[in-house]
């Protein structure tokens, strides 16, 4: 059987994987045609109508043309619209930022286990002072310094996870430096950069996909927080988070809809990733493999 | 005699270690002919391992190698820029490991780590490259080179893999090959074949070997000179059947008498007493003198090295050459 094959066949055995990674590819599918498939272009102000504000789910359109299925927000916003649009925001927020935290991160955390000695000694103290920060902390605070936007966001968040990435990384990697092949790699007469790229990085990989599915719903969780506070995206173009605080004061009069369902959504989201994420683990791990 | 293809003068390598510094390796000298086979015996610890790795250049902090000389090819190794230890790695020396299912990495195709090895040391197309790879297979006993090449380290077994590190270390035609103990994790039938072959390889390349092991009946059968190290010394060197048949030092004769095969069945084996020293408190002067049954009072001071004849002993009592040899190793394969 070939590695993909068992791989495969491993993360099927657990239903519950299965049944979250159907839920994330259906949320990722989507996100992904949120513009051809939602009813209503919820950012485009023009469209929206006030006085289809707070409808309840199901109500008609005053001017009759639409039918809101999980009804209106404060300003009359469709909520299956904004809901597939915040989709595309948090999950992008989300990526990005696990990405890019773990090309920066991982990358730091390998290259320290290579080299050893000062580099790795700071890189690592710095990664302790990091992570001794509560992250909401440190994002918030960056957020106030930088302002708001998608690519602040997305740097606050990228801030405060490549130290994980660079923790597990190393870790990885040392474990794999000691091992025969890395010396027998330099055996061969390979570059330093070869041997890192080639040798170290691929084998230190498994544990740093898992950290980032994890870190992902972490990130997205975080940009939902921060959005709920006020401090993250633009109100013009709401994600989850900011769609769940728009609906907050309006919780205790009835109208439920505008924060249960983007909550919903974003519950589901972020389930479906950590189900994924921790089967992944059990895959990816040695220690468990049969 | 022209110069001796490798010529290791007095190499002491050191590790720092909270008590100070520890020499794995202290005052190693030997000479190495070009094409010739030489074997390096010791227990656990003695410092072969580490000698080997000296002559590479892959001793990393907190070891350094704090004296002596590595000449190669006419050239001193130690205190040589890195980067033309590394052109000299794989390309003029080798190097073949002890674990075969960890030499390889397991994430690489064959071929990827096999045309790596050629790429880096030579600007030749990969098709060439691989059309080497394949030739290599082929001379170490691989069936189908062309399917092999395709596959992952897990897709062989452990001998094949070990002919895979074999082919690897032969790729760029080095003119030393330093094997650690490659056999050792192997089955007997396979470390037969293995050892067979080997010797082949390195008679029709031409190419010298050194050979770690701490398997005296291989050295027997493969090497032509052997050098007994202990504790960080070589207590003894010189021609494989001179010294097999006829140790100097007590340490080889113990050594030898620890073979399973050198005792009658139905008795207790022979074994040294004690255990290997740890380095970082030997005892003063010979560092085998509280094992030794030869032992005396002066053996507190330093040996110095006797050359007898063309072997070397370093060892104050030497074994009297004419001690009855009661047996040979030379029921060893192959």
């Amino acid at each position: 059987m070939s590695p993909w094959a068992r791989f495969r066949a491993d993360f099927a055995a657990s239903r519950l994987a299965l049944f979250g990674l159907i839920v994330l590819t259906l949320i990722l599918v989507v996100a992904l045609i949120a513009p051809w498939i939602a009813p209503q272009n919820p950012y485009d102000l023009g469209k929206l109508d006030l006085m289809d504000a707070r409808l309840p789910p199901g109500s008609a359109a005053m001017d009759g043309g639409l039918v809101y299925r999980l009804g209106t927000d404060g300003q009359g916003r469709d909520m299956v619209s904004a809901i597939l649009y915040g989709l595309r925001v948090s999950l992008l927020v989300g990526a990005a930022s696990g990405l890019i935290a773990m090309v920066i991160g991982g990358g730091l955390g390998i290259v320290a286990a290579y080299l050893g000695g000062r580099f790795e000694q700071v890189l690592m103290r710095i990664v302790d002072i990091q992570l001794g920060f509560p992250a909401i902390l440190v994002a918030l605070i960056l957020i106030a310094t930088l302002g708001k936007g998608v690519d602040k966001v997305i740097i606050a968040l990228i801030t405060v996870q490549w130290a994980y990435y660079a923790r597990t990384a190393r870790s990885a990697a040392l474990s794999e430096r000691n091992k025969e092949y890395m010396d027998a790699a330099r055996g061969l007469g390979l570059g330093r950069a070869s041997i890192v790229l080639r040798h170290l990085l691929p084998n230190a990989l498994p544990p740093l996909i898992v950290v980032g599915t994890v870190q992902i719903a972490h990130a997205i969780a975080l940009e939902a927080t921060l959005s709920f506070l006020g401090l993250g995206l633009p109100t013009t173009e709401p994600s989850l988070g900011l769609l769940i605080s728009n609906g907050y004061e309006f919780m205790l009069s009835g109208k439920y809809w505008i924060s249960v369902y983007p909550g919903i959504a974003l519950l589901l989201t972020i389930l479906s990733i950590n189900l994924v994420g921790d089967q992944l683990r059990d895959v990816l791990n040695p220690r468990l493999a049969k | 005699m022209s110069a001796p293809l490798l010529q290791v003068q007095g190499l002491v390598t050191e590790f720092g270690t909270r008590d100070g510094a520890v020499r794995a390796v202290n005052g190693v000298s030997f000479d190495l002919a070009e094409g010739e086979v030489l074997g390096l015996v010791g227990e656990s610890g003695s410092g072969k391992s580490v000698t080997g790795f000296s002559i590479l250049g892959l001793i990393d902090p907190p070891g350094r190698i704090a004296a002596g000389s590595i000449r190669f090819e006419g050239r001193e190794l130690v205190g040589a820029p890195p980067e033309a230890l590394r052109r000299l790695r794989g390309h003029r020396i080798a190097m073949i490991f002890q674990d075969p299912m960890m030499t390889l990495n397991p994430v690489l195709r064959v071929d990827t780590q096999m045309v790596e090895a050629i790429l880096a040391h030579e600007r030749i197309p990969r098709a060439q490259a691989l059309e080497r790879c394949a030739e290599a297979l082929h001379r170490v006993g691989i069936a189908s080179p062309g399917e092999r090449l395709a596959q992952y380290p897990h897709q062989f077994s452990g001998g094949m893999r070990q002919r895979v590190a074999i082919a690897i270390a032969l790729l760029n035609r080095p003119s030393l090959i330093i094997a650690d103990e490659p056999t050792t994790a192997l089955d007997v039938t396979v470390q037969g074949q293995i050892l067979y072959e080997m010797q082949q390889l390195v008679r029709d390349a031409g190419t010298a070997l050194i050979w770690i092991t701490h398997d005296l009946a291989v050295v027997a059968g493969l090497a032509e000179r052997i050098a007994v190290m202990y504790a960080g010394r070589v207590v003894e060197q010189g021609s494989v059947d001179a010294v097999l048949d006829a140790p100097l030092h007590p340490y080889t004769r113990g050594l030898l008498d620890s073979v399973p095969a050198n005792n009658p069945p139905g008795i207790a084996l022979r074994q040294i007493p004690g255990m290997t020293p740890a380095l970082a408190q030997l005892p003063p002067g010979c560092a085998f003198a509280p094992r030794c049954s030869q032992a005396a009072a002066d053996c507190s001071r330093e040996p110095a090295v006797q050359r007898i004849g063309a072997r070397e002993v370093r060892c104050i009592r030497p074994l009297q050459v004419t001690a009855p040899a009661a047996h040979s190793s030379g029921e060893a394969r192959p």
